[in-house]
């Protein structure tokens, strides 16, 4: 077991793990925020239950965070050995030929989605702490209502935000279009069942990411 | 005229090896460790002996010119390796081995040594399979077999079409292991120039660093050549471009008889030749004609028609077609051994019935097998063996299965898909029987001197068989050497290390200087390549498929003129001291200019026809056998051993008169 | 017909090198790329120039000494062939063709297109074998029989022929597929169960040793493989991997 992260395969191993457990969170964070799209109650809800139950902030989301900086962390580690694997390039190099666009430049859909991850963090995250653990208001209240809905709207008015939102969600699936098979293969799993896993990592790949795009609009068309 | 020794044991066949094994000189553990072994190729035979040799505690140092051991030509052997087993009931035994060898080689071998082979064959099946070769096996779970030509069983191992492939990367995971170990000390990159003799022993080698240019010296107790045939000496072959006869040559010139060096095998099945570019020969596998039935058009319009583009061959009607092995040899039909085989293609494109542009080429027909194979699927599945394109789709998977890199690989050249069309074919130089001359425990004229493999000529007499060379490679390696240089090593427990500081070393390095020297001084105006096409021109037109005195005489003669020439016109670009292809090609060019000179000089001598070696002279004249070669066993049942003198015109023959003990001299009949 | 040829010449492991433009006419189509290439030094050196140095042996596609990245794709633009065995028909007259050699920091240049792969040999020296001694007296080759699917892709992987077209193709210059072919190999079969441990945790250390980079899964190296050499292998080793360090 020792020395299993310092190995080629341990790296993208957990590589593989973390992004599994990402891709898992996606999926929880995606089917609260399209609660927003048909009941602002519910979403409401949902969101204050996330922003105060004890497990949530105080478990899932330290390890939630790690697993992301690790993520990117480990991603850009690799990225720069693996460069140094050759060191003189190619003059002509047909990448095309043989492999995708998304599996060769996964660092770079990865650097957009760091770069939107920032700007998200500090549209929402940030504020949130701000509200609960400096300025101590659990409430989740705003004005006698719930401020969660309202909070998500605004985010949503200018247009800036939202396109750059929608790309970041593009680069988000052009990153999970490779990665979500990728992970599989590095866990090893590559038998009968490939097949059919591939067809469902096409799906959430670009049906989630398509997901979020939708939410992002319905709220800059629909705001009160 | 001397006569050789062979040192063959007495007592009955059976008996000979084991009881040569018990009497023999052993070295005990402590001392192996005290005795060098230079192993020169990391073939089947350089590689097993190279392993075995070090598994049993032998410091081994072995060397090839490639990047890498794996890279040997042997992993280009395709059909098979044959071991009498028995598996498959037919009635197989290692009597029936040994006998189909010698028969198949025409009565030109030296039946102890068949039977050893015969003997040890089903241990190196064993061993390969327990090195974790992945052999073909049906689905019970064991191991299938195939056939071959020449024989009435089914004794041939093969994993698809790459057998050698897979039993060379089994070797090669055998000296991977002692390399790993320090046993073995790899020179990859590496070419041998010089054997060198010290108070009449083979203590060393002179070696040239491929990358650097450096020439090095290594010592040994022992040296042991497996460096394969020299079919290259035709320029087009089937073998590697790198093959060479250097190694065997140098060593000829240090003081070992070079045996039988006319004895070539030319195989039927190869892709013909497409233009003057060409730089090798592709083979087909002779497993391929199982399957597929070898034929020409019966009339001479057809051909005609064919060669103008206007008629394809799968419009030729069934009565039409002269499926000639079929017609000529009833008994065996496509599976007559390769000597055969390809003087029947031969003698139909001499007559004009060749297929393509050139003339020569003949058809392999896989249309019957895949109609056949196709109704027995159908039958299988229960489907309706009527519907003739399920039939043809059926049939063809099977083939696929069976033959499936071997087919990709003739589209690719050829750009035919020989699923829907007719293979083409013609014969082309595959390997050489004769080689460096070895006695029973496989050590050459110069004592410590010991060649295995192709590179020696024991085993195969006149002709070989086919899936014999993956074994006798291995036998050699794997269950042969190592036993037997134990028995000559065993003197020299007390040595000690063998100085690279002595005169004899020192006269060595500097001979082989001075050639390189010369070509890289020499400034001519031809490249290395235009030579050696040259040479092989003359040896394929004079000394091929069939041979006559006049031809011959010619041969040796405009050999002799054209190595003058090479010395004095041919130009080596770039330096002594670095990495030069030029220069390498151009030392072993210089060496096939002089083998192919005594190869001709040992056709003519030998006015029978033997095996792959046809004399137009001596021909079956009438009788059920009219036209067929006819051997001299009164005045032939010889080994000629040849003993350098200097030019090869001036070279000795020795001679090791053949005994059949336990076979009868027959006329092969394959009818 | 006529070619234009970019090709890479550095004279040595220490010299820099360049790509050099030279012309070639009357090219047949029929002509495998090495013979093209043999032809081209013919020219060079009956002109007193140096011959283009480049790799080769067997030229059927079985030994795996040609290498030379083609077009930007390891043995050129052809599927499921070495240089070799790729012929000049796959180009059209007039064409412009970049050759250069397979590039990894692990396979230094040692001349012109000519590299260095013995660290492959070093991977398989760290466990690329069954420690099984030649004595004649191993268990008979049918005590075990090996259920025909696991000795089918048993012999697919190890078909491999080390030609290290995966290395130069990914983008990482990653091993993955060579190492993995040998490690599926043995790890299909009972022959290999054994040592199965050892075998996966020695060659990948080596692996990661002599410099190659990381499998990032783009699959580049399946596609461009000579002999189709499949991604399965890379997932096996994974799980062998693993299993082997939870284990070790």
């Amino acid at each position: 077991m020792s020395g299993l992260l310092k190995s080629s395969i341990g790296r993208k191993f957990a590589m593989a793990l973390s992004a599994l457990f990402l891709m898992i969170f996606l999926l929880q964070h995606f089917a609260i925020n399209i609660l927003s799209v048909f009941s602002a109650d519910a979403f409401n809800k949902a969101s204050h239950f996330m922003g105060t139950f004890w497990a949530v902030q105080y478990l899932l989301q330290p390890v939630l965070i790690f697993g992301v900086i690790f993520h990117f962390a480990m991603g850009f580690v690799l990225e720069i050995k693996n460069k140094s694997a050759r060191n003189v390039k190619y003059a002509k190099n047909n990448g095309g030929a043989n492999s995708t666009w998304m599996s060769r430049n996964m660092i770079y859909s990865g650097l957009f989605i760091l770069i939107f991850l920032i700007i998200h963090f500090i549209d929402f995250w940030i504020p949130e702490m701000n509200t609960k653990y400096i300025q101590g208001d659990f409430s989740g209240m705003h004005n006698g209502e719930f401020r969660y809905f309202h909070e998500l709207q605004e985010k949503f008015v200018p247009m800036w935000r939202v396109a750059l939102y929608c790309l970041g969600f593009v680069f988000l699936a052009l990153h999970l279009l490779h990665g979500f098979n990728s992970a599989f293969q590095s866990v090893g799993a590559n038998n009968k069942y490939t097949k059919g896993l591939k067809t469902f990592s096409k799906i959430y790949a670009i049906g989630l990411p398509l997901g979020f795009i939708i939410i992002a609009l319905f709220h800059h068309f629909n705001h009160h | 005229m001397a006569t050789l020794d062979s040192k063959t044991p007495k007592g009955p066949i059976a008996d000979k090896w084991t009881n040569h094994k018990n009497k023999i000189n052993l070295v005990n553990p402590a001392n192996k460790r005290l005795i060098d072994v230079i192993v020169v190729g990391t073939g089947l035979a350089g590689g097993s002996a190279a392993a075995t040799l070090a598994e049993l505690g032998y410091n081994v140092k072995a060397f090839c010119f490639q990047d890498s051991p794996r890279r040997a030509h042997s992993i280009a052997a395709q059909g098979g390796i044959n071991a009498a087993k028995n598996y498959q009931g037919d009635g197989d035994s290692t009597y029936r081995l040994f006998y189909d060898t010698v028969k198949g080689g025409d009565y030109r071998s030296r039946e102890a040594n068949v039977y050893r082979l015969a003997e040890v064959s089903a241990n190196i099946i064993d061993q390969c399979v327990a090195q974790g070769v992945p052999f073909a096996r049906d689905y019970g779970g064991l191991l299938d077999n195939r056939s071959f030509g020449g024989v009435l069983v089914s004794r041939t191992f093969y994993a698809k079409g790459q057998t050698g492939q897979q039993l060379l990367l089994g070797a090669y995971s055998a000296m991977n292991r002692q390399i790993g170990r320090g046993k073995i000390k790899m020179y990859n990159r590496h070419e041998m120039l010089d054997v060198v003799v010290v108070d009449g022993k083979a203590r060393g080698i002179i070696a040239r660093n491929l990358v650097t240019g450096e020439i090095e010296r290594h010592s040994a107790h022992a040296v042991v050549l497996g460096t394969g045939g020299y079919g290259n000496v035709f320029f087009l072959s089937t073998n590697a471009m790198g093959s060479n006869v250097t190694a065997a040559w140098k060593a000829h010139k240090k003081g070992a008889y070079f045996a039988n060096p006319c004895y070539t095998q030319i195989h039927p099945t190869c892709i013909p030749v497409s233009g003057d570019h060409q730089s090798k020969l592709t083979l087909m596998s002779e497993s391929l004609r199982n399957d597929g039935r070898i034929w020409v058009p019966k009339k001479m319009e057809d051909v005609k028609a064919i060669r103008e583009g206007n008629l394809k061959p799968t419009q030729i009607a069934e009565e039409d077609r002269d499926y000639y092995l079929e017609r000529r040899y009833p008994a065996f039909g496509n599976l007559v051994p390769r000597d055969v085989a390809s003087r029947a293609a031969k003698e139909r494109c001499d007559a004009g019935f060749g297929v393509n542009a050139t003339g020569e080429a003949v058809y392999l027909d896989f249309a019957s097998a895949i109609q056949r194979y196709g109704k027995e699927q159908a039958t299988i599945k229960g489907l309706n063996v009527n519907d003739a394109a399920l039939v043809k789709k059926l049939g063809q998977e099977v083939v696929k299965n069976k033959y499936g890199n071997l087919f990709q690989m003739y589209e690719k050249i050829v750009d035919e898909d020989p699923y829907e069309t007719p293979m083409m074919i013609y014969p082309a130089v595959h390997y050489t029987m004769g080689g460096v001359w070895v006695d029973y425990n496989l050590m050459t004229t110069v004592p410590g001197l010991y060649a295995i493999g192709e590179a020696n000529f024991s085993d195969h007499g006149a002709n070989r068989l086919g899936a014999s060379a993956l074994m006798q490679g291995l036998a050699d390696g794997y269950f042969v050497l190592p036993y037997t240089i134990g028995d000559y090593l065993a003197d020299d427990i007390r040595t000690g290390p063998i100085s690279t500081e002595t005169p004899e070393f020192d006269e060595a390095e500097k001979n082989v200087r001075a050639t390189i020297d010369k070509f890289v001084n020499n400034n001519g105006t031809k490249s290395v390549d235009y030579f050696h096409k040259r040479l092989g021109k003359i040896m394929w037109n004079k000394v091929g498929m069939s041979r006559n005195e006049q031809g011959l005489k010619e041969a040796i003669e405009e050999i002799s003129a054209l190595r003058a020439e090479f010395y004095s016109d041919v130009r080596v670009p770039g330096g002594a001291n670095e990495y030069n292809e030029e220069l390498a090609k151009a030392g072993r060019v210089a060496d096939f200019l002089e083998l192919g000179e005594l190869f001709a000089k040992d056709a003519l001598n030998r006015t029978e026809s033997c095996g792959g070696h046809f004399r137009e002279e001596s021909v079956e004249l009438d009788g059920p056998q009219k036209g067929e070669a006819l051997r001299n066993d009164k005045e032939f049942a010889y080994v000629s051993a040849w003993e350098y003198k200097g030019e090869p015109k001036d070279a000795v023959l020795h001679k090791e008169e053949l005994e059949f003990n336990d076979i009868e001299l027959k006329q092969r009949s394959y009818k | 017909m006529n070619l234009t040829l970019k090709i890479w010449r550095q004279k040595n492991a220490s010299d820099k090198g360049k790509m050099v433009d030279y012309k070639i006419n009357d090219v047949s189509p029929d002509m495998s790329f090495l013979e093209m290439l043999d032809v081209l030094n013919t020219q060079l050196i009956e002109s007193g120039d140096e011959p283009v140095a480049f790799d080769h042996d067997c030229r059927e596609g079985i030994c795996g000494m040609c290498s030379l990245y083609i077009n930007g794709e390891a043995h050129g633009p052809d599927r499921g062939v070495t240089t070799c065995q790729l012929h000049m028909r796959k180009f059209k007259d007039g064409d412009t063709i970049y050759i250069e050699p397979f590039r990894a920091k692990a396979f230094p240049v040692i001349k012109d297109l000519v590299v260095d792969r013995s660290s492959f040999d070093r991977i398989q020296h760290a466990g690329g074998f069954i420690s099984v001694n030649t004595s004649g007296n191993t268990q008979d080759a049918n005590a075990i029989p090996i259920n025909k699917e696991n000795a089918d892709k048993a012999f697919d992987a190890a078909t491999c022929i080390g030609c290290g077209a995966c290395v130069a193709t990914c983008k990482n210059s990653s091993a993955m597929l060579y190492v993995s072919a040998k490690v599926s190999q043995f790890a299909l079969l009972p022959q290999g169960q054994v040592e199965a441990t050892d075998r996966v945790l020695n060659m990948v250390k080596q692996m990661d040793e002599e410099g190659f980079g990381n499998c990032t899964n783009t699959g580049a190296c399946e596609v461009e493989c000579p002999k189709g050499i499949s991604l399965e292998n890379i997932a096996r080793m994974n799980t062998e991997f693993l299993k082997a360090s939870l284990k070790g």
